[in-house]
């Protein structure tokens, strides 16, 4: 988005992922998880997505790899279309994903190698074992782990290098995508910014493409040349990182940035926080018109009855607000 | 005389690999209308510190020595009657996860009304309208309504406010918040801390924040206290902890957050967290301080004052205070030590 002469590696218009709640005997909701979703990621470039839990954000990264089977909308991975079950495992040797709790999702009774192998095992990446076993020493030099760690399980480690063996699984089938799911939220902080360095640095040697969820703005805006905020299933605003940070538009951004506690006390006492009042609706029983409406100081009844276009207000940010030009 | 006065307090725990030495000996002393904050890792001993002065810790863990005085009375060895008038009186604390901390069979409005009537005399109908009082205090809306329902009822944030009246029914003078923010999303967040602000001003109470998040550290307290692998490293006015850190830990973990200035690379500490089974003789922190001294690793450092605000545990301002005449060579201390 900030460089227009790249092209976009991923591109999502109208995505949906509705899943289906049961609310009593045979019967069913729908629970609109994410709705009507578009973006693109340029080659070499992070989108950051942000928003609160049960935003949406999470089910986005994995219907965007096929984990969930899209509502609607469709999706293009370097011009290629994904639908049928060929483009999907063309899609999954190119993207892979790292998780967010390093405990669960490494098997514990697995070696450090045949974690990081397996990935090689079933795409069958290597033609003898010398080769496997060479693959996997170059992964866990790349995300900082040592030769003698390959024999080890999950267990013996620590949740930083925990994560990094679940980074280098997602390394081992050569992706140029990597969603990103909360990959520091469970790191202590001194062990979250040997990560996210790592993130860069990765990025840089190997030309990979993030997508990168989280729900830490500081580390989002760290990382990634655009962000995207979602609210209750839907994008609300999107644009280059330091546009957003420092010119919010949509109310709920403003919000959500103002609420960011700061680590600098004069900052902090001097700053001025929208507090919000009320919590997030269930996205079960979702607003009608603009979902953000119930909690937005600047509601009006336009907000209720119809849900705002997400348009391009100036180049490359979008905003889904009825209001955007009278409040700003 | 301070409110809380804590001297050289030991906590181990028992376990079947060795004895941790969890909290090994701090020390601070906490006057009125102040909020402390307590930062640190994971397994650095905040979390153990507050068990400690509430003496609620579990069956392996033991206050092995030290002293916690409450407005001179002393805590250690004081036995359960005198701390069962202490908690909930006195000290009361609000934990982390607001989903587990409510008992899922019981009403919001019995299980207010069951602290209030263990800790005052007052009647039943009495503490009903107290606890209605208080929910409204917090800001829950429509409180008659929410005293008749479950925990399962509320949202994260709505139950972390039960958890704050039901802390305050009993106008404690201290409020311990283990993490109370940690398991909600930002806006909710930063609900719950105005609201913590607000009532910490209104009555006048002294709170003690323990966060490993230094953005609520910034925006909430006024004094903080820095631990690392059971022990205070530093301690000070929050602008002295943030604008004149004087130990390795502190400067290292405000290097390592993100911050709002513009993007440059982090700097993260080396190395994981000790090994709480293994404590090194010198230094907690020296294995993994880049400017590590010889003397670092041989001795553990002294607590050093650096102004009236700010005391810090680490061998640097030693070596910078010899290096600017200020402090006058120990007898026993090697000068090649300090290298």
């Amino acid at each position: 988005m900030s460089k227009n002469s790249v092209k976009p590696l991923v591109e999502v218009e109208n995505l949906k992922k509705h899943f289906d709640i049961n609310t009593g005997f045979l019967s069913t909701k729908p629970l609109k998880a994410v709705d009507d979703v578009s973006f693109s990621i340029n080659k070499g470039e992070t989108l950051g997505l942000v928003g609160e839990s049960g935003c949406g954000k999470t089910t986005v990264g994995r219907t965007l790899l096929h984990l969930y089977k899209p509502t609607g909308g469709r999706i293009w991975y370097d011009g290629r279309e994904i639908r049928t079950k060929e483009d999907i495992s063309y899609l999954r040797r190119k993207a892979s994903m790292v998780f967010q709790d390093p405990y669960s999702s490494l098997n514990p009774r697995m070696t450090v190698s045949d974690i990081i192998g397996e990935p090689l095992d079933v795409q069958k990446k290597y033609t003898n074992k010398n080769e496997r076993r060479d693959r996997i020493l170059e992964l866990m030099n790349y995300v900082g782990l040592n030769s003698e760690h390959a024999s080890r399980y999950a267990h013996e480690f620590s949740g930083g290098q925990r994560q990094r063996i679940g980074i280098a699984r997602a390394l081992a089938v050569d992706p140029e995508l990597l969603v990103c799911d909360e990959p520091v939220s469970a790191l202590d902080v001194s062990i979250q910014a040997q990560v996210i360095n790592m993130f860069v640095e990765l990025q840089e040697k190997l030309g990979l493409t993030y997508l990168f969820i989280a729900h830490d703005i500081l580390v989002v805006r760290h990382i990634s040349d655009s962000i995207a905020v979602m609210y209750l299933g839907k994008m609300v605003e999107l644009s280059d990182a330091d546009e957003i940070y420092n010119r919010p538009l949509h109310p709920y951004s403003k919000s959500l940035l103002s609420a960011v506690p700061i680590p600098d006390p004069k900052t902090a006492r001097e700053r001025k926080r929208i507090v919000l009042s009320g919590d997030i609706p269930s996205p079960l029983n979702a607003p009608s018109g603009c979902p953000f409406r119930t909690r937005c100081p600047y509601a009006t009844e336009e907000c209720a009855t119809s849900m705002p276009q997400f348009e391009e207000v100036s180049k490359g940010h979008y905003v889904a607000c009825h209001r955007v030009n009278e409040i700003n | 005389m301070p409110l809380l006065e804590i001297k050289d307090l030991h906590t181990y725990f028992y376990t079947d690999a060795g004895k941790v030495k969890a909290v090994n000996g701090v020390s601070f002393s906490l006057e009125r209308g102040k909020v402390l904050g307590i930062v640190g890792e994971s397994g650095s001993g905040k979390s153990v510190t507050a068990y400690s002065i509430m003496q609620i810790l579990e069956g392996n863990g033991e206050i092995v020595s030290g002293s916690i005085k409450l407005d001179g009375q002393e805590l250690v060895g004081a036995g359960e009657e005198v701390m069962k008038k202490v908690r909930g009186n006195r000290i009361s604390m609000i934990f982390q996860d607001p989903m587990t901390s409510l008992n899922p069979t019981y009403t919001i409005g019995k299980q207010l009304m069951e602290a209030i009537m263990l800790h005052t005399n007052r009647s039943k109908k009495e503490a009903y309208d107290r606890a209605v009082e208080m929910l409204r205090l917090v800001n829950v809306n429509e409180p008659l309504k929410r005293m008749k329902q479950y925990p399962f009822e509320l949202s994260g944030g709505m139950r972390q406010r039960v958890m704050i009246a039901m802390a305050l029914a009993c106008e404690p003078d201290i409020l311990i918040a283990d993490e109370p923010t940690t398991a909600l999303d930002v806006t909710i967040q930063a609900q719950i801390l105005e609201l913590m602000k607000s009532l910490q001003e209104e009555l006048g109470m002294v709170i003690i924040l323990i966060t490993h998040d230094l953005g609520v550290v910034a925006q909430m307290c006024d004094e903080v206290i820095v631990m690392y692998a059971g022990s205070i490293c530093e301690q000070g006015t929050v602008d002295e902890i943030f604008y004149n850190p004087c130990h390795e830990y502190t400067k290292g973990l405000l290097r390592s957050i993100p911050t709002t200035s513009d993007v440059e690379k982090l700097m993260p500490i080396p190395g994981t967290p000790i090994d709480l089974l293994n404590m090194p003789k010198g230094c907690p922190f020296a294995p993994r301080c880049e400017n590590a001294m010889k003397i670092c690793i041989k001795q553990p450092a002294e607590t050093i004052k650096i102004n009236d605000n700010h005391t810090a545990a680490c061998w640097m301002n030693v070596k910078k205070g010899i290096d600017e005449g200020k402090i006058v060579f120990d007898n026993d201390m090697e000068g090649g030590d300090l290298q």
